[in-house]
């Protein structure tokens, strides 16, 4: 414990919340200090979303809060009435959340909701309350503030709404500002400008900052203070850099070596001498739009001349932000929708084969999806889930099949038993073991994982991280392996492509790409990954400038000009 | 707009030709000959055949109705059998009670359901709920034609509270706009009762009481509006529903409308005015789809007619 002589602003003590029987957070305390930074992390499941809903007064009405106290200003607010309660909210402290995407009012301008919380708690005039909401957006670098006022929610992009949310938490300047994953939902470059503009409001308004987050990159980013939960129980309260340094808790020790940490791997196992099993040329992939009566034809160009090769026992990485194209690119290679090139595997072109022709080289190339928990239809056994590609491509025999389902759920640690369940009985990690299963089925050469393991916690992440290496020794298997994180790239990949725009950057081995990148884009990308060590905290000012981004919607018939590439080393190609 | 509202036009008019084909395919085949309603129980069948005669009547099906089809472009509905008048100055001469009617049941209903919805929604698994939606259900089931004489006999005859029946003044329209009203609101209640929850469970809401606004606001500001928006495509789509509950109602009621125009042609198989009520009444559903079409993009700024 640090000697922190100052009296908290906020204090939570020994806080528990129940569920009906089930205790979900127990026995809390923690403070929070005024003009400081304090982190509550923990995996899915701990109650660090929880207790900040608590401290807000928004629990759900079915809590229920058995013991402990909230105190703030000499008050408990677990005891205050509503009405006091809706007083302090938006005004002493206030609240940003997770989704940018659905947490604003899409019936309302951006102005409306800004002007609305301002009139709520001071009796300004409309000129002034807008004067305050134009001013506020300013404080959060929203270009073009006028005509921002004037939008809808869906008129603007995800890291835009994250600014209005911010700027409409600290409208009416709380001395607390509670951040519930404020920057989950975000693409890496636009976390790193969002946590750049707290750490700038910090400073200029002298907020305390309550921030909720399970990124420990993000941790050692922001906080003075971290909090570890674990089940609802507190596993270790420390300053920063005692908790990176010699963290107490066996958990935080745990939780903190599954943290994949970029810029930690050596060189990867060179592939070159091994056959090719993927050949992709000049992949194209364009979505016509509809037009009017009197518009020229149009279409996004989601993805433009993509080549690429890769070998037995290779992981190729496929990085980018959202909207990039990566996971058309996956796709596409799966045939799952039209595209110009060529995609051959194992010397067999893709482009053009449709239905039973393409059924047997389906055998050969399988997909591992984002969502553990919408990809497995809940109304089938394991069984048949896992079962069900033998079937299609001809194994009759219920015998056989459940010979080979028991193989490989053995396989990816999974027992026996689990044949006969359907897919909600099983935890996240357990789901994403199940469809690895499926996917390995009929024993292909290549698998598409697009996004496989962002949707897990660490350890769990970990976990699945070291089952599909396994794999890939025991099998020989190839992966291409979509991701947006660039930690978990470089733990698992021998080769890196970088894609921005529809287009690849940047491509080669992985230590090259990620340790001497050349293109720009690539430089930005890296430098905004936030670091879970916290002698290395950075400076994300420079990111807060845009990149232009072109529009992919182009005339249905445009030819792009072809991207030149550059030999930098063996192996490592840029975009010039 | 003007591609959207050229195309709407378009098929606005392919709607009515299908509805005056259907109509009028169903009225040949009935069984039932309006030259034998004409010419009464004794008459000698070279009466009746000249009846038909007369009326067209013995034309091949494609024949009567491309000449149907002809005086309708020239804005003809054809003349009644029985009334020997124009259609469409039988149908002019009431369209307004009707339309009178209409807009009053649809704004109780909408008062009634919108209501009930809100309170079962903000109550949720409380007995409020159960009770408003279990009288919801028997609202949507009971037939027209029961509910509207219980309630004639209740709330007029027994309770005195309303004229028996009559047109004219705004005591009149009451009963029959409430009956047309508590019946359709079934729909609406559930309707605004599961579009609410869903809304009330949304991120913004969470967001609002974040900022500290007052429960009222939230629910009227936030929580409402975007509730509605799937209700109000369902307004248009009611507008046909409501003008079967039109024809018993104000048959029940005496009230001087096209349903009760509708009714008696019905019992005498007059079929251009059978007809003709079919025709407006498909102009009227076609209109209040537009309409509602036309009123969504003013609340959600999300959808964009032009794009459709």
């Amino acid at each position: 414990m640090t000697a922190e002589t100052s009296r908290p602003l906020l204090s939570v003590e020994r806080l528990s919340i129940e569920f009906g029987e089930k205790r979900v957070v127990s026995d809390l305390s923690f403070a929070l200090h005024s003009g400081k930074t304090l982190c509550i992390t923990g995996e899915s499941g701990s109650g660090k979303s929880l207790t900040s809903l608590a401290i807000m007064g928004l629990l759900p009405k079915t809590a229920r809060l058995p013991s402990g106290a909230i105190m703030f200003d000499g008050k408990d607010l677990l005891r205050l009435p509503e009405r006091q309660m809706q007083h302090l909210r938006g005004q002493a402290i206030g609240m940003i959340f997770q989704e940018p995407m659905t947490s604003l009012n899409p019936l309302m301008t951006v102005g409306q909701q800004l002007e609305e919380t301002v009139r709520r708690h001071e009796p300004l005039s409309r000129r002034e309350s807008k004067q305050r909401a134009r001013a506020m957006l300013d404080a959060v670098r929203v270009p073009n503030v006028d005509k921002r006022l004037g939008q809808y929610p869906h008129e603007l992009s995800g890291g835009m709404r994250q600014r209005v949310m911010i700027a409409m938490a600290m409208l009416c300047q709380p001395r607390v500002l509670i951040a519930d994953e404020p920057t989950t939902a975000l693409d890496v470059t636009i976390q790193a400008q969002i946590l750049e503009l707290m750490r700038e409001l910090q400073q200029a308004f002298g907020t305390t900052l309550l921030m909720i987050t399970h990124d420990m990159g993000v941790v050692a980013e922001m906080a003075d203070e971290v909090v570890v939960m674990n089940q609802g129980l507190l596993e270790e309260r420390a300053p920063v850099r005692t908790l990176f340094k010699t963290p107490q808790a066996a958990y935080t020790k745990k939780l903190l070596a599954a943290v994949p940490v970029l810029g930690t791997m050596g060189k990867p196992v060179s592939k070159t001498k091994e056959p090719v099993v993927l050949e992709v040329k000049d992949l194209k992939v364009h979505f016509p739009l509809r037009g009017g009566w009197f518009e020229e034809a149009r279409a996004i160009h989601a993805v433009e001349n993509v080549s690429f090769t890769l070998r037995q026992g290779e992981t190729l990485g496929i990085v980018g932000e959202s909207g990039c194209g990566k996971s058309t690119t996956g796709k596409a290679l799966m045939n799952m929708l039209p595209y110009e090139g060529s995609i051959k595997l194992l010397g067999r072109e893709l482009n053009g084969l449709k239905g039973e022709a393409l059924k047997p080289l389906r055998q050969d190339i399988q997909m591992i999806f984002q969502d553990p928990y919408a990809s497995l239809n809940p109304r089938k056994t394991i069984l048949d889930l896992v079962g069900e590609p033998l079937l299609i491509h001809g194994m009759k025999n219920l015998k056989l099949r459940t010979e080979r389902v028991v193989e490989l759920l053995e396989q990816v640690g999974l027992s026996a038993e689990a044949m006969e369940r359907y897919s909600h009985m099983f935890s996240g990690g357990q789901r994403q073991r199940i469809c690895i299963a499926r996917a390995l089925a009929l024993n292909p050469k290549v698998i598409i994982a697009d996004e496989s393991v962002s949707a897990l916690d660490v350890s769990v992440q970990a976990q699945v991280l070291e089952l599909l290496e396994r794999l890939q020794k025991e099998y020989q298997l190839s992966y291409v392996f979509i991701s947006h994180d660039m930690a978990v790239v470089e733990r698992l990949c021998h080769r890196v492509a970088v894609m921005f725009s529809g287009q690849i950057v940047e491509i080669g081995q992985r230590d090259q790409v990620l340790g001497n990148p050349q293109h720009p884009y690539t430089q930005r990308l890296l430098s905004a990954v936030p670091m879970p060590d916290v002698d290395r905290r950075k400076d994300f000012k420079s990111l807060l400038r845009d990149i232009e981004v072109p529009d992919p919607v182009k005339p249905r018939n445009y030819q792009i000009p072809r991207q030149a590439y550059k030999a930098i080393g063996i192996d490592h190609f840029v975009a010039v | 707009m003007l591609a959207f509202m050229t195309r709407r036009v378009a098929y606005s008019l392919l709607i009515l030709l299908g509805v005056t084909l259907i109509t009028y395919l169903l009225l040949y085949m009935l069984p039932a000959d309006p030259a034998r309603q004409i010419a009464g129980r004794s008459a000698t069948p070279e009466v009746i055949a000249n009846i038909r005669h007369q009326l067209g009547l013995d034309l091949p099906f494609y024949q009567q109705y491309f000449n149907y089809l002809k005086g309708l472009l020239q804005g003809d509905l054809g003349r009644s059998f029985i009334q020997r008048s124009e259609v469409s100055e039988l149908i002019g001469a009431r369209l307004v009670p009707s339309l009178q009617l209409m807009g009053m049941g649809i704004l109780f209903e909408l008062i009634i359901g919108v209501g009930m919805g809100i309170i079962a929604a903000l109550k949720r698994d409380s007995f409020a709920d159960r009770l408003l939606m279990a009288l919801s259900f028997v609202g949507v089931s009971s037939p027209q034609f029961i509910a509207a004489m219980l309630f004639l006999y209740f709330f007029a005859v027994k309770l005195g509270w309303f004229p028996m029946g009559g047109y004219g003044e705004f005591r009149h329209i009451l009963l029959p706009a409430l009956t047309l009203g508590l019946l359709g609101s079934g729909w609406y209640s559930r309707m605004v009762r599961s579009s609410m929850i869903e809304i009330l469970h949304q991120d913004f809401i969470r967001t609002a009481r974040a900022k500290g606004l007052s429960r009222a606001r939230v629910v009227f500001r936030h929580v409402l509006p975007n509730a509605i928006v799937p209700v109000i495509p369902m307004i248009g789509i009611d507008i046909g529903i409501f003008m079967g509950g039109l024809v018993v109602v104000e048959s029940v009621f005496g009230w001087p409308g096209i349903g009760q125009l509708a009714w008696q042609a019905i019992q005498q198989v007059d079929i251009p005015v059978i007809v003709g009520v079919t025709t407006v009444s498909a102009v009227a559903i076609v209109l209040g789809n537009l309409l509602a079409d036309l009123t969504i993009p003013l609340i959600d700024p999300r959808i964009d007619v032009k794009k459709h």
